[in-house]
């Protein structure tokens, strides 16, 4: 039940999408997010879209475990779609009944936000289900090193990302064992009205955040034991090389955004 | 019969078709001292977690106490008041303020009055060899490790089931405190008339107190039956890779070597009589 949260997990694979350096990988994310924000009509998306389904199909995702990531979401693009139907004022009138009336601006505005915020979701997605996360922790570390100069303590935030990612699956098989442990002694978690559900929540609650600070408080302790000390001079196992295969997808990527940004 | 099981599957990984139960058919009835042993990702704690519906089977029957578990809305209030489940480390579902409320959520949980979880709170915590009066007030949180599992082992007691299920529950205990717990499990069962499965690794701790030992592999119960018969099965279990108890162990290298020994004994004090019987009646001095 609660194992089974998937958005954004990493999917293995050898494709040339997941062999990518993670750096170039986060800043083609970047590039192709911001480009998305100057398209200016669905002739841009439409382009913006063939690109997102090449990338899935050479980096053999499943194409089920893509749209899953989007379930999330649909909510938030439900309510934009019928926020800007129903009050977007302009162009012809569609549809007119007593007070509630629809006019071609907003269909247009709705489904314009819409199809922004699905390929949006839809294209980070894709950076974090074939970038692991240790890649992709590494990856930040390098693209905020520049700001250290200005005291970001980048290896430190990426040092916390790193763990945080490590421990979710940790603490919900944690959570799940607590819950059973409570039921067996007669808690219920699944009925009662909102207030008494969230009340019903402290047995769980409590445990699980003892438990997650005494991890903490053994885990800060075994890195100390072993001299772990963040930021400088610290080497690492998996060197990341730039190699022109990455190149050759950076200048696709901006070749994109300015073709698309045109539009 | 208290706990049944009728061809009872459980498949972990729809994807992999991982089995962790594989056609099991149990029978537990009232007043038994069951040990179940197997290495880790046997299927002991899965098999365990089915007795009071906290797992439901992906095939197969379970009945506890006349009632259809894994069938329509089943009276799970009733199941896991007939089944108490101490899960291994319980100390880690400890949340209460006090150690009174703590022990006090089973049976409040089951809508007691005030009078008679007073009533089971004490004899809990009585039973698990904490004064009542001096630990009510105090926090669970300020125990030791070993206190702090008789308070969650109290929490369970103070649901009064007539099964008690214990998933390793001397691990990470001293040795001292390990004898206690033997001691109030032994009670449990002669005094109270209660049900008790143990699961563990200490194969001692199985022999000593078990009426029936239950040796699970690969989601299967591969064998069945009282301490004598089941470790008679030297081969069967070296193969699983599970110790004999280490007295046992003395016995059948003794066999071994040539000496004409009993090798169904568990306890010291039996053990040391047969060893003096027959190298008495042998003279086998060596």
């Amino acid at each position: 039940m609660l194992t089974d949260i998937t958005i954004g997990q990493y999917v293995h694979g050898d494709s040339v999408v997941h062999v990518l350096d993670p750096r170039i990988k986060i800043i083609i994310t970047i590039i192709l997010i911001t480009s998305l924000f100057l398209i200016g009509n669905f002739w841009g998306f439409a382009i913006f879209l063939s690109f997102n389904l090449v990338v899935i199909k050479i980096s053999n995702l499943p194409f089920k475990k893509v749209l899953k990531g989007l379930k999330p979401i649909v909510f938030l693009v439900l309510l934009t779609v019928i926020l800007h139907i129903f009050m977007t004022r302009g162009g012809e009138v569609l549809f007119q009944w007593k007070f509630i009336r629809i006019e071609s601006e907003g269909l247009y505005t709705g489904t314009f936000m819409a199809s922004r915020i699905l390929l949006l979701i839809m294209f980070t997605s894709l950076l974090t289900l074939t970038t692991s996360p240790l890649q992709l922790t590494d990856g930040i570390e390098y693209i905020l090193k520049p700001l250290k100069k200005i005291g970001v303590p980048a290896s430190e935030i990426s040092m916390m990302m790193t763990i945080a990612l490590r421990f979710i699956p940790t603490l919900m098989e944690e959570a799940e064992k607590i819950m059973k442990a409570q039921k067996a002694r007669g808690a219920d978690f699944e009925s009662g009205n909102l207030i008494q559900r969230a009340k019903n929540l402290i047995p769980l609650l409590v445990p699980l955040f003892i438990s997650a600070f005494r991890r903490a408080d053994e885990l800060a302790l075994a890195m100390e034991s072993r001299c772990y000390q963040g930021g400088k001079k610290r080497t690492r196992l998996h060197i990341m090389n730039i190699n022109r295969r990455d190149i050759t997808a950076l200048i696709l990527a901006i070749a994109l955004a300015v073709v698309v940004s045109f539009f | 019969m208290l706990i049944e099981l009728k061809n009872v599957t459980h498949i972990y990984d729809q994807e992999q078709k991982i089995k962790a139960l594989d056609d099991i058919n149990l029978e537990i009835g009232e007043h038994e001292f069951i040990g179940i042993v197997g290495h880790t990702g046997s299927g002991k704690t899965t098999l365990v977690q089915m007795f009071n519906s906290l797992i439901k089977p992906t095939s197969g029957d379970i009945y506890v106490d006349g009632i259809k578990t894994t069938g329509k809305k089943p009276d799970l209030n009733h199941v896991r008041q007939t089944v108490g489940l101490v899960f291994q480390y319980p100390e880690h579902q400890l949340f209460e303020e006090t150690i009174y409320d703590d022990v006090a959520f089973g049976p409040r949980n089951l809508n007691l009055d005030q009078e008679e979880v007073d009533k089971r709170v004490k004899v809990a915590l009585d039973l698990v060899g904490l004064e009542y009066e001096d630990f009510k007030d105090r926090s669970p949180f300020n125990l030791s490790g070993g206190q702090q599992r008789r308070v969650a082992i109290a929490g369970v007691l103070a649901m009064r089931p007539r099964v008690l299920i214990l998933d390793e529950p001397s691990a990470g205990l001293d040795p001292q405190g390990r004898e206690k717990l033997k001691g109030l499990l032994k009670r449990l069962h002669q005094s109270y008339n209660i049900t008790i499965i143990l699961i563990s690794h200490r194969m001692e701790e199985i022999t000593q107190l078990s009426s029936r030992v239950i040796v699970m592999d690969h989601g299967k119960i591969v064998l069945n039956g009282s301490p004598k018969e089941v470790f008679s099965h030297k081969d069967k279990l070296e193969k699983l890779s599970l110790e004999l108890p280490e007295i046992t162990e003395i016995l059948y290298r003794l066999k071994e070597r040539g000496c004409d020994i009993r090798t169904d004994i568990f306890t010291v004090e039996e053990a040391v009589d047969e060893i003096i019987n027959v190298v008495g009646s042998q003279n086998y001095v060596n």
